[in-house]
């Protein structure tokens, strides 16, 4: 197995699945790019198959938020190819009303609480999951407390001003 | 004559070969010198209350020699650490196994108001789930503050009354807090 640089696994995906990856940068030479839901797990499965990339660990699954953005939910996937020896990280966006996703339970076991955990503080749905619910907050929690809108700290406290506390 | 200071009798009646006091002075004044603390530590305080523990401070010298696990034994809850409203239950049972009469203490910060934690997943001060006697601030409070904290529960033991526990003003709290 030769040496792949960034390039190269992104033309093996271009080659793939034309069009849909988009917003391609390389901070630190980490590999990062977005696409859309629908092609995801597809391409995530390519990744993990492709006997010359072997993307086979999912080092981390988590959320996003961005308020501003027309796609303000987002998912985002660390894969590691031990052959390799490199990193990357995928984007999706989802729209806040309907922020659904296909999971990726089917693929790598251990994203299963990792997928409880962001649907847990974003909201996200991961359908297809197995057993979706909270793992870390209350059960009876109704919120998602790591969505922007969600207060920091409860405003109407007197007893917690700034000043006890030298902010 | 050794250093050692004995603890002063209760006020009482004094004659040649006997000494006559009130029930509620002498049980007060066994109690509060034979406190069992179960100590339930969740994070710095609980770090804080081991070095209270051990042979510097000696929590030891205030009849508090059995650190108890085991709440049906104990007499004094002491909270030592952020309390996540996670936890909030936990904490409640630990609590209502423990028989009377039982006092509880919330040690630092975080224990007695969520201290820093002004945040979704930590209880804002333990006393939302069950009544508290003694608080002690600090964050973490030091050794000394936590003995102080425990001579003021002994105070609190040696004056109670034996009826406080029946008293309709002590119903009234436990049914705040939805206990019986």
């Amino acid at each position: 197995m030769g040496v792949i640089t960034n390039q190269g696994i992104l033309d093996k995906l271009n080659a793939q699945f034309p069009d849909a990856i988009q917003d391609v940068s390389e901070p630190k030479g980490l590999l990062t790019f977005a696409t859309g839901r629908e092609k995801l797990p597809e391409i995530i499965r390519f990744l993990k198959e492709d006997a010359s990339l072997a993307f086979r660990f999912l080092t981390d699954l988590t959320g996003v938020h961005y308020p501003d953005r027309e796609l303000p939910l987002g998912v985002v996937y660390h894969l590691q190819s031990m052959a390799l020896n490199r990193r990357l990280r995928i984007k999706a966006f989802l729209p806040l009303n309907d922020p659904r996703i296909e999971t990726l339970t089917n693929l790598f076991p251990g994203a299963n609480w990792m997928e409880r955990e962001t649907y847990d503080f974003f909201g996200i749905i991961f359908e297809g999951h197995p057993d979706l619910r909270r793992i870390l907050n209350m059960d009876d929690m109704v919120a998602f407390p790591m969505r922007k809108e969600f207060p920091l700290e409860d405003p109407n406290r007197r007893d917690k001003n700034d000043d006890f506390f030298g902010r | 004559m050794s250093e050692i200071q004995l603890v002063n009798a209760p006020a009482g009646v004094e004659g040649s070969g006997f000494f006559a006091t009130s029930l509620d002075k002498a049980v007060g004044l066994a109690r509060s010198h034979s406190l069992w603390p179960l100590p339930f530590a969740t994070s710095c305080c609980g770090i804080e209350f081991m070095a209270t523990m051990g042979a510097n401070y000696d929590i030891a010298r205030f009849g508090s020699e059995r650190p108890s696990f085991s709440p049906r034994q104990a007499d004094l809850l002491m909270v030592m650490g952020t309390i996540a409203k996670k936890m909030g239950p936990v904490l409640r049972q630990v609590y209502l196994q423990m028989a009377e009469p039982r006092w509880v203490m919330a040690v630092g910060a975080c224990a007695s108001s969520g201290g820093i934690f002004d945040t979704y997943s930590v209880m804002q001060g333990i006393d939302e789930v069950i009544p508290v006697d003694v608080y002690v601030p600090g964050c973490p409070p030091r050794p000394e503050a936590i003995i102080d904290g425990l001579m003021r529960v002994q105070q609190l033991v040696r004056g109670e009354s034996l009826r406080r526990r029946g008293s309709d003003e002590y119903r009234e709290l436990m049914a705040k807090y939805g206990i019986q």
